[in-house]
């Protein structure tokens, strides 16, 4: 398995009247072609501006920096504007939350499918329209065909997130980013599009990148899991280590706050984790969960924490060690 | 589509009913006709066989039915004052004013719309600024004080341009341009907000993320999106410049219908303006069905509705 994106110490910093924002701080992970990164975390974590990042789609004030950015052996440090417009939709494809709003209300479904493909291939629109017709079709909806001529209004969420799907396909990318792609959907439509990415990802062998605050998809389509706190990564690991075995006290948290079929007894309060979350404004010390973690003690709030290494592809960030976590953990399952 | 077409036209249609019915009564209400036309020092007898002459004695309903009848074959009646057909005196206005708001509204569009998109792209930016402040001017400076500086400016000072009459394109410059800078701030600041909104929308984000270049997504994405709104503004223009130009044809000698309405209020020559109001009421009917045609082919929601 090779590569397909590498990122080292993803910072994104936007200047506010108030101070400097650091939404995205110290964010680093490796997606392999063929599996599918889940990033979670709740709402504000960084997530969706982590995903921006990756694609140079951030706001205009925003900036980013990262000590290594590599997508295909390419440095997207130093792509140029008109590379990076070279790479998206095309190496690099994204499907966004709303699909209610993601289409243009103005043109057919064909014509918004069709263009991606115009605009990077040298093709025919004869081409261009076989394949959509193709991918509609894989996407699981009915008369393809006739769908080509009808507008964003015509269609369901369901529909439009699948049109959605097809079009990040278009051009055949190495690496999809479906930032929270089935939030806005009913819960039934939602695990039909969750098994439709799965499907598509293992079938056309692309990295993907799927980012959700909900543990549930984790678990069930995941590969690796990175949980994101505050801007950063807490902890990765691969979705069975994670779940079995969760470090961070966050994590820990996390997991303790869904319910379990047949181990979470009846009548017990399911957990949830005291706070709130820290402010990213101005310069930020200490470990971003000291002041919600019960575990903390006085070098939490003075001390950086780096990301620690126990595995390839396994790291936590904490200052507690390893075996300490665990503990913790099994202390309070007891 | 059809359908919504069909609709559209039925509705103008019986706008412009009641526009009719209103003009009708413009000339009723007026006071006696006959006597009007009489004149003062007409006898009894001389009133009746008028009112009798022309059917003022029918009910009103049969002669607003007569007068629609005439209307629509193109028969305005005679002028009381130049004892002429109306339709040959609006024959020879009209295409005046008509070649005066087009090219006004054509200058104001070419201005305010491309000032809008790039005062969008870059906020707060100095094209921004001057931007506004030619919005602001447009606003602030009565128009027949802008005509008068553009005929000293460029006609007297600089001679490029005719300062009055209607012989050539050139006499049309100068009037176009100090009627149509009157529509352009409305149409630039509605162009901005719109594009503004639009690049700031979902669909924007996904049309850069399939790696669309900045022209495509500009121009196929948003300003397709931002401009529906800016179309039905422009059709009320349009219709404002039709009859708000008496200003600007007085100043530049243009004899087009607003001169004439003018002309003929200050003489009491009820049949002319009655006719102007008709037809000027008439083209704003069109305008504003073209407008709605025109947002339904732009925006494919409107369609169905």
């Amino acid at each position: 398995m090779s590569v397909i994106l590498d990122v080292q110490a993803l910072d994104v910093r936007i200047p506010l009247a108030q101070g400097m924002l650091h939404p995205v701080r110290d964010v680093s992970f490796a997606v392999e072609r063929g599996e599918t990164l889940c990033i979670v975390g709740e709402s504000g974590c960084g997530k969706s501006l982590t995903s921006l990042a990756l694609m140079d789609l951030l706001p205009r004030r925003a900036e980013r920096r990262a000590a290594r950015l590599i997508f295909a052996g390419e440095d997207l440090t130093r792509a140029s504007e008109a590379r990076m417009t070279d790479l998206r939709g095309n190496k690099m494809a994204m499907i966004f939350q709303e699909p209610m709003t993601s289409l243009n209300p103005s043109y057919s479904i064909g014509n918004q499918l069709e263009e991606a493909l115009l605009r990077h291939r040298r093709i025919g629109r004869r081409e261009a329209t076989d394949r959509a017709i193709y991918l509609l079709e894989k996407v699981g909806i009915t008369a393809a065909a006739s769908r080509l001529t009808q507008y964003p209004h015509q269609l369901s969420g369901g529909l439009r997130q699948r049109v959605m799907i097809a079009m990040a396909l278009m051009c055949g990318p190495d690496l999809i980013i479906a930032d929270e792609p089935t939030t806005a959907l009913d819960v039934t439509i939602q695990a039909q599009i969750l098994h439709l990415l799965a499907q598509l990802q293992r079938e056309f062998k692309m990295g993907l990148i799927l980012i959700t605050h909900d543990l549930g998809i984790v678990a069930r389509v995941a590969t690796r899991v990175a949980v994101m706190y505050a801007g950063q990564i807490v902890e990765t690991g691969t979705v069975a280590e994670l779940f079995a075995r969760p470090l961070h006290p966050y994590t820990q948290g996390l997991l303790r706050c869904i319910p379990v079929p047949g181990r979470t007894k009846r009548g017990t309060h399911l957990g949830s984790i005291p706070g709130i979350v820290p402010n990213l404004i101005g310069d930020l010390v200490g470990c971003s969960f000291h002041n919600r973690c019960e575990h903390a003690y006085e070098s939490c709030a003075a001390t950086d924490v780096s990301q620690r290494e126990i595995a390839p592809g396994r790291a936590y960030r904490c200052l507690l060690t390893a075996e300490q976590c665990a503990a913790n953990a099994a202390k309070a399952a007891a | 589509m059809l359908a919504y077409a069909a609709k559209r036209i039925c509705l103008a249609l019986l706008v412009a009913l009641t526009v009719s019915i209103i003009s009708f009564g413009l000339l009723r209400l007026s006071g006696d006709l006959a006597q009007a036309l009489a004149g003062q020092s007409s006898t009894a007898a001389d009133v009746e066989a008028l009112r009798k002459a022309y059917g003022l004695d029918q009910p009103l309903t049969v002669q607003y039915l007569e007068w629609a009848g005439k209307v629509l074959a193109g028969d305005f009646g005679d002028s009381f004052f130049f004892k002429e057909p109306v339709a040959a005196m609006l024959a020879q206005r009209l295409p005046v004013t008509m070649l005066l708001g087009a090219s006004a509204l054509t200058f104001a569009l070419v201005l305010a719309v491309p000032l809008g998109v790039v005062a969008a792209m870059r906020p707060n930016s100095w094209i921004d600024r001057l931007a506004l402040t030619l919005a602001v001017l447009g606003q602030a400076l009565p128009s027949f004080w802008f005509a008068l500086m553009l005929m000293i400016v460029f006609g007297l000072t600089l001679r490029w341009l005719p300062i009055s009459g209607t012989g050539t394109w050139q006499h049309f410059v100068m009037p176009s341009i100090a009627l149509g800078y009157y529509a352009t701030p409305a149409i630039m600041r509605l162009t901005r907000a719109g594009m503004m909104e639009v690049m700031a929308s979902d669909y924007i984000r996904t049309a850069r993320a399939k790696g669309l270049r900045m022209p495509t997504v500009l121009f196929k994405h948003a300003l397709r999106n931002a401009v529906i709104p800016v179309v039905a503004l422009a059709a009320v223009q349009f219709g404002f410049m039709l009859g708000g130009s008496i200003v600007i044809e007085t100043i530049f000698a243009l004899h087009g219908v607003g001169y004439l309405a003018w002309e003929s209020i200050t003489r009491a020559d009820f049949p002319v303006v009655q006719a102007i109001v008709l037809v000027l009421a008439s083209i704003y009917v069109v305008l504003t069905l073209l407008a709605d045609l025109l947002n339904a082919f732009l925006d494919p929601r409107i369609r169905i509705a």
